[in-house]
């Protein structure tokens, strides 16, 4: 029953290289945005934040087939990319981790976001009459009081990645090796005969990444309680 | 010398000041909703104002008629504050440190030692913020402001949030900051007492208007 098969492992492995990719390229970003929504008021603030919560409401399949459109071989980012920079996301794990990407996205920027709103101003005014400009200000009192939420959001991130369905295989399909996440061969494997067993390991592997995943971004967020009470 | 000329309308409240000070503590006296800590905010170019200008040892720090506006981080003034504000994820050491790494300034080991030895905080070093008493975390502050080399200091009623035990435990401090540490002051408190003892001379403030200006003589309570 725990003979975990290549194949699986290669599901598994694929998985974790796509979520974590996908993490670690959307933190800076996520990081920015929810610096922006958290600290700033400009034109178009509403819109923004309406947008980065649609991948959390829209369809699954919307998304993966907005992205097919924008970024699939002819669409207009992806025939951009791939002819300037070489850049292919149709089909490959590559794509698989942007769609992993933007369905996080949401649950990645929410933590963050709320640390940073969390973080005293005042102590950013401390900083600005002690001589340090604004970037300053943030990289050395905002970033570190909101560490632990920005861990938070990444271990949420990571764990909506792991579990991507909808978006990655419409986007980039189910192909074994190269786009067969987690998600995607247990759907595989329930429509296969003798499949049984196979889905149930899997499923237990992502029940325990999932798990994983929660309890450390609690860890993280009750870390943040006490940093901020200043321990 | 510090000259301050400022218009700044704050919802209901409008706030009209215009002083110049050559003083080496300048208190600025008022009931709270006087208007003192918007004045001191600006004066740190942490808030700015409508109209007016602000001018410190001859070098102009905001005048909206010409549009210029230092920002805070340039302005080298320190602030200490009444609620002390130190950065609870750094200890003593590294928020006593925090200025001259963001100012660029060279080690001074000396100046250093001379600013902990005259707050006696050198026992605190290792601690994080949320383990000093109130006492202790205004003398870090008093500190911090001044390792930044700051070329004017504002103190927001830095006793102000202290128990009368703890500012019979500071007043000595500052005291010894005035004549030891060679800064011209701006020192905001709503405590008479305290002014007298400190301050050089008197901004008196009243509904965000100046009433009074001089020698600590236009105290209320002075004997004629």
């Amino acid at each position: 029953m725990f003979d975990i098969s290549p194949t699986e492992w290669t599901a598994i492995q694929l998985s974790l290289r796509v979520a974590t990719v996908a993490t670690l390229v959307a933190t800076p970003l996520g990081i920015a945005v929810a610096w922006l929504l958290a600290r700033r008021d400009f034109w178009g603030k509403a819109v923004l934040d309406a947008l980065i919560y649609l991948p959390l409401v829209l369809p699954p399949v919307v998304t993966g087939y907005l992205l097919l459109l924008t970024f699939g071989r002819r669409g207009l980012v992806g025939a951009w990319l791939a002819d300037h920079l070489g850049i292919v996301f149709a089909f490959r794990w590559t794509g698989a981790a942007l769609a992993c990407g933007v369905m996080s996205f949401p649950l990645l920027v929410r933590p963050i976001r709320l640390s940073i709103e969390a973080v005293d101003r005042r102590l950013e005014q401390a900083a600005e009459t002690l001589g340090a400009a604004p970037f300053r200000v943030f990289l050395t009192v905002t970033l570190p009081l909101a560490l632990p939420g920005v861990l938070a959001g990444m271990v949420l991130g990571f764990a909506k990645a792991i579990g991507e369905f909808g978006a990655t295989i419409t986007f980039v399909s189910n192909i074994p090796g190269e786009t067969q996440t987690i998600s995607s061969a247990i759907y595989s494997l329930i429509q296969t005969p003798d499949g049984d067993s196979a889905a149930l390991r899997l499923v237990i592997v992502s029940i325990v990444i999932a798990l994983a995943a929660l309890i450390a971004s609690e860890w993280f967020a009750r870390r943040a309680t006490r940093r901020l009470h200043g321990n | 010398m510090l000259r301050v000329d400022v218009v700044k309308q704050l919802g209901e409240f409008s706030l009209q000041a215009s002083f110049t000070s050559e003083g080496r503590v300048t208190g600025l006296f008022g009931a709270s909703g006087a208007g003192k800590t918007s004045l001191i905010n600006m004066i740190a170019g942490l808030l700015r104002p409508d109209r007016g200008i602000i001018a410190l040892d001859g070098e102009i720090l905001d005048d909206t008629a010409a549009r210029i506006h230092v920002p805070a981080h340039r302005r080298r003034i320190g602030y200490v504050f009444q609620d002390a504000r130190l950065f609870p994820h750094l200890d003593v050491r590294q928020n006593l440190d925090y200025g001259r790494r963001m100012n660029r300034l060279a080690d001074d080991p000396a100046q250093r030692k001379r600013v902990v030895d005259l707050l006696d905080i050198g026992g605190l070093m290792d601690r994080r913020p949320g383990r000093l008493s109130g006492g202790e975390r205004q003398r870090v502050a008093f500190g911090r402001a001044l390792l930044s080399k700051p070329r004017l200091l504002l103190l927001d009623e830095p006793l102000g949030s202290l128990d009368e035990g703890r500012k019979v435990e500071i007043l000595p401090y500052l005291i010894r900051l005035r004549d030891e540490a060679m800064i011209p002051m701006v020192y905001v408190s709503h405590d008479v007492a305290e002014l007298r003892q400190l301050a050089t001379q008197i901004v008196m403030l009243r509904h965000g208007r100046i009433a009074a200006f001089g020698g600590v003589k236009v105290l209320p309570g002075t004997p004629a």
